[in-house]
């Protein structure tokens, strides 16, 4: 569904992204894991067109997207939950998910979606009319997701979803994560917490600093020596 | 009392004025975060374009007042395209030495091409030279004509914010402009149309003090620009109710200084109010107060 090839980002004279390559099949979860700093959100904010990429290409189904604009891409049915849940603080729940929902005309479809959504996560439900800005970290993750959802994507990118969320939390929203992925939805999933993020992906990639050092399977991975040390605490 | 009224009547002329400016300082400044200094010019533009169509053209009030509004937007659509948006990842001091040079432009091309004679509007006839006394009190048709354009603009701004697609947008990309592209929003397209409100309202301000004042120039736009700046820092920068409730506050607190025989004062007074806002409360009366992380 997903490929890049050979990308090259740079921030001014920081070569942040050294000649990545990776692909995502149809229907998989893959995950990109490592340390702060080693390029994944910049790899997830090239692949949705907020940054501009030196060299390189993206594909979507085949098709050259890498001078499309994020606009361009989320009608494709690419939909991100950004780094930092970035919801809109002074909005409320429901138009924040409406935002969501920004680039379709389809009125019954997205009522549709809505209410998939609150089923999925209720307490949106509870808060729809209560301003973004004052949710909980999980609810606004909750939001966060929710809305990206709502462009009814083919392939969802996730960028720490886990970040700043209590333990119990971060279990629930992994739960979910595999769920949205069981109703048919391409994940792609970016993540500081590797053995979370392992136990639920097909593959998985290991970047550092700006390159990618290692890829496998979620088992292969997890059963590493190398990762155990790096990333899993021995 | 009577004195007192009077100066509410004529606060509240001056204040809607002030008001229709302030908004589009803010609402530029919530979507791009700039000063924008050159908005000030569009207004005095706007009064230059309700003269053309009065005194050459011989429209009526409100065809020229909707002309003026027109070309207006469409000025500030092109300032912004040409100006700043080249400059969108540039340092906020660079986009905003663009504006000052951006304001000098207008006010020196207009005398180049105008003179800097200052023009006085056609005679006012009609339904628009009606007076009415309240006891003691004088109202002009054009005090309360000024009112109420200003409230229906405010009223069709304010739909336009909380229910249109392109307004929602508007408010997306004010609160975090990463996010807003990543819904789709164009954030391109979103920017223009704050440009092209924010402009239409200062062109309506132009003819509404031509009219009610009678006479335009060149660098008629300084001073009320600075005064809806004020208004608008008053109210919390980049807050829609907040630029409306300033304005009309300035415009208040100025008749009522010079109504009581401090008119020498007046301008002082407003910048003072200045003063006073930044250090008691900077985020202004609707704003809310951000903690930086240290």
């Amino acid at each position: 569904m997903l490929e890049i090839k050979d990308l090259n980002v740079h921030f001014g004279v920081i070569h942040a992204l050294k000649g990545i390559s990776l692909s995502v099949q149809d229907g998989e979860i893959v995950t990109l894991i490592g340390a702060n700093g080693a390029g994944k959100t910049t790899t997830l904010r090239t692949i949705s067109g907020l940054k501009k990429p030196t060299s390189g290409s993206i594909l979507l189904d085949g098709k050259d997207i890498t001078h499309t604009t994020p606009r361009d891409r989320v009608k494709m049915g690419m939909s991100q939950v950004p780094e930092g849940r970035r919801v809109f603080p002074e909005m409320t729940v429901l138009e924040n998910l409406e935002l969501g929902a920004y680039l379709r005309r389809d009125r019954a479809g997205i009522a549709q979606d809505l209410k998939m959504v609150y089923e999925r996560f209720p307490r949106l439900a509870d808060r729809k009319r209560q301003a973004a800005g004052t949710l909980s970290g999980g609810e606004q993750q909750m939001l966060a997701m929710g809305r990206a959802l709502m462009s009814r994507p083919k392939i969802l990118f996730l960028d720490e979803p886990s970040m700043g969320l209590a333990p119990l939390l971060v279990q629930e929203i992994f739960d979910i994560i595999k769920d949205i992925n069981q109703g048919g939805t391409t994940i792609l999933l970016v993540e500081q917490n590797a053995s979370m993020a392992l136990q639920i992906a097909n593959r998985a990639y290991v970047m550092e600093t700006g390159s990618i050092v290692l890829s496998g399977t979620g088992e292969e991975l997890s059963n590493s020596d190398d990762i155990k040390k790096a990333y899993l605490g021995g | 009392m009577e004195q007192f009224l009077q100066q509410v009547v004529n606060g509240l002329s001056l204040g809607s004025i002030y008001a229709l400016i302030a908004l589009g300082y803010t609402m530029v400044y919530g979507i791009i975060k700039l000063i924008n200094f050159a908005h000030c010019d569009v207004y005095m533009i706007g009064a230059y374009v309700g003269y053309a169509c009065m005194t050459f053209l011989h429209l009526g009030f409100v065809a020229s007042l909707c002309i003026s509004m027109l070309v207006c937007m469409v000025l500030g659509v092109i300032i912004e395209k040409v100006a700043y948006k080249p400059l969108r990842n540039a340092a906020r001091i660079a986009v905003l030495i663009t504006a000052i040079g951006v304001s000098y432009l207008l006010e020196y091309g207009m005398m180049y091409f105008v003179k800097a004679n200052v023009r006085t509007y056609p005679e006012k006839t009609g339904i628009l030279a009606m007076t009415f006394q309240l006891g003691n009190i004088n109202i002009s048709m054009l005090q309360i004509l000024i009112v109420a354009i200003t409230v229906v603009l405010m009223i069709a701004l304010q739909l336009i914010v909380k229910k249109t697609r392109i307004g929602k947008a508007m408010r997306a990309t004010s609160q975090d402009q990463d996010a807003a592209e990543l819904m789709g929003i164009n954030v391109n397209t979103t920017i223009s149309f704050t440009f092209a409100l924010g402009s239409a309202l200062a062109g309506a301000a132009g003819v509404l003090v031509g009219i009610y004042y009678n006479s335009i120039d060149p660098l008629m736009g300084f001073l009320p620009g600075l005064k809806a700046f004020v208004a608008a820092v008053f109210g919390g920068i980049g807050i829609i109710p907040g630029a409306m409730i300033g304005g009309y506050f300035i415009g208040i607190v100025e008749t009522f200084v010079s109504g009581y025989g401090g008119s020498m004062y007046k301008d002082a007074i407003v910048f003072a109010i200045l003063i006073l806002v930044l250090i008691i409360k900077p985020s202004g009366l609707l704003g809310k107060s951000t903690r930086e992380k240290v």
